[in-house]
């Protein structure tokens, strides 16, 4: 009988999970699934959550409902895992032993990290939505908000959803429209990056869709303090960005325990990956689902969605001694909110970018382009989400490996860089 | 790409000033290359820095972000700025002879 561990109830672990459950017979495998709790946020929704467009009851479910019969549901936060007698101690002193562990406990904020972000004016004007108390207490702020200075700052990279605050900047546009203060709000985006975006082309894009709308891009500012009190970001390099109201993402470290558990992460918390098999590259029995790998590719629920079909395969090779199939290519697919009921998608993997076409072939929807099509397609992913890809189910014309048809390719450009 | 002389050395630089073949760099190297950037002279708190991203680069095969950096190499994020200023993963890795680091995507 295998023993099958899973640390995580969100995205990873559970498609991963009710995956598993279907690969193996009940009297071949032991599933067991571990969080620190029983919210299970759909977190693509944070981002309508501080418009009003979407609540928290709208968004949260109970995590051990997402599982199939036959996977065991631990309440219990992880304490530390140790790799040589392959044992998880739980918070509450309970060992689990493993024979396959998936780490799938994604990524942490840790806004504590830079100065001042969580000193005075935290929640009252400086703020986060990505977490769903940030986000709520954002959206009382936002509905009374009649003017001033509006400034969405990136911390540093790595971010979940790296294109969440430029489609935060666009709704806001929207909204601000709509509330009939547009013209009383200034609207700037701050990112340690040297454009809008991490890839050549689609940074330019959405350069431009930032100049549209008027928004101010500021480029390479890497903040060292958030002073509320003062209302600016100051960089290390001390520059200042003044604000009456910052929405901040914060860096974003790996699960508390990786860095409890000897050779498991990096500096940061994450967990060197092997980017094709997903095998971790500190022990052969652990695997790596999600936004807790440290792999150059997105953190996006998309790529953890694409990577559920190699993760499954390469568990059980292992488990059977077989040979692990090396076949994840980073494929990752974001539909871009941009305001007034539209969105543009992007599709691209570890060594191609976005590319304007159609996804996901000849016919389909347009890539790198606004249109209500997107939109509806941002929306009717929530469906799809508890309903099809949760369950591990594939949905309809979309695969792991990213599709090329369709889309009009130009010549390679180079990667854009963090300083 | 173009071929430059440093230090007494012919080496091939990419259209950003990064060495290409991380192999060719020495530390008299490392000295011309920080000079061209204003940074004369390195200090040891300069070469703690370097030696640190060598490391990184011969253990991990890509250089370490300013995060990284200020968590495991011994020296503030703070004093980074001040030792290589505007973005110190950046001008570091080029002064250490290693590739611009990859932008997390």
């Amino acid at each position: 009988m295998h023993r099958i561990v899973i640390l995580g109830g969100g995205t990873g672990g559970t498609l991963a999970a009710n995956r598993l459950r279907r690969a193996f017979g009940h009297d071949e495998a032991i599933i067991t699934v571990v969080d620190e709790d029983d919210r299970h946020v759909y977190q693509p929704g944070l981002l309508f959550v501080p418009f009003g467009l979407t609540h928290g009851e709208d968004i949260v479910r109970p995590r051990g409902r997402q599982l199939h019969r036959g996977i065991a549901y631990v309440v219990d936060p992880v304490d530390r895992v140790d790799l040589g007698t392959r044992r998880v101690h739980l918070a509450s002193g309970q060992e689990l032993d493993y024979d396959a562990l998936i780490i799938a406990t994604g990524a942490t904020l840790a806004p504590e990290e830079t100065d001042g972000l969580t000193g005075s004016g935290w929640k009252e004007s400086v703020f986060t939505f990505y977490d769903l108390e940030g986000a709520e207490a954002l959206a009382k702020k936002l509905a009374w908000f009649d003017g001033g200075r509006v400034v969405v700052n990136v911390v540093e990279m790595p971010i979940k959803c790296p294109v969440a605050p430029l489609e935060f900047c666009f709704l806001a546009d929207w909204f601000f429209e709509q509330q009939g203060v547009r013209d009383r709000v200034e609207l700037t985006y701050v990112t340690p990056l040297d454009g809008a975006f991490t890839k050549p082309v689609a940074s330019r894009r959405l350069g431009g869709m930032l100049e549209e709308r008027g928004i101010e891009l500021v480029t390479e500012f890497n903040t060292g303090e958030v002073d509320g009190d003062k209302g600016r970001l100051v960089s290390y390099d001390e520059r200042e960005v003044p604000f009456d109201l910052a929405v901040v993402v914060p860096v974003h470290n790996g699960a508390p325990y990786v860095t409890r558990s000897e050779g498991l992460g990096d500096a940061l918390g994450f967990i060197p990956t092997d980017v094709h098999t997903l095998q971790s590259e500190a022990s052969p029995h652990v695997f790596v689902i999600g936004d807790a790998a440290a792999l150059p590719t997105s953190k996006a629920g998309s790529v953890t969605h694409f990577e559920g079909e190699v993760v499954v395969t390469n568990v059980r090779a292992f488990l059977e001694g077989r040979e692990l199939d090396a076949s994840y290519d980073g494929h990752a697919n974001c539909f871009i909110e941009t305001g007034f009921s539209k969105a543009m998608l992007i599709d691209f993997n570890y060594d191609v970018e976005p590319l304007p076409g159609h996804f996901p072939s000849g016919v389909g929807l347009p890539l790198m382009k606004e249109s209500h099509l997107n939109h509806l397609g941002k929306l009717l992913f929530q469906w799809f989400y508890w309903h099809s890809l949760l369950p591990g189910r594939d949905i309809p014309g979309v695969h792991s490996a990213m599709p090329t048809r369709g889309k009009h390719r130009t010549a390679p450009t180079q990667e854009v860089s963090v300083s | 790409m173009t071929t430059d002389t440093i230090a007494g050395s012919t080496v091939e630089l990419n259209e950003e000033g990064f060495l290409v073949d991380p192999a060719q760099w020495n530390e008299d190297m490392a000295v011309e290359l920080a000079r061209r950037e204003g940074i004369d002279p390195l200090t040891d708190r300069h070469w703690q820095v370097l030696r640190f991203m060598r490391a990184e680069y011969e253990a991990k095969g890509t250089g370490p972000t300013v995060r990284v950096l200020g968590k495991t190499s011994g020296v503030p994020i703070k004093e980074l700025y001040q030792l290589f200023p505007k973005g110190p993963a950046k001008l570091a890795a080029k002064i250490a002879g290693i590739p611009k680091p990859r932008g997390c995507i």
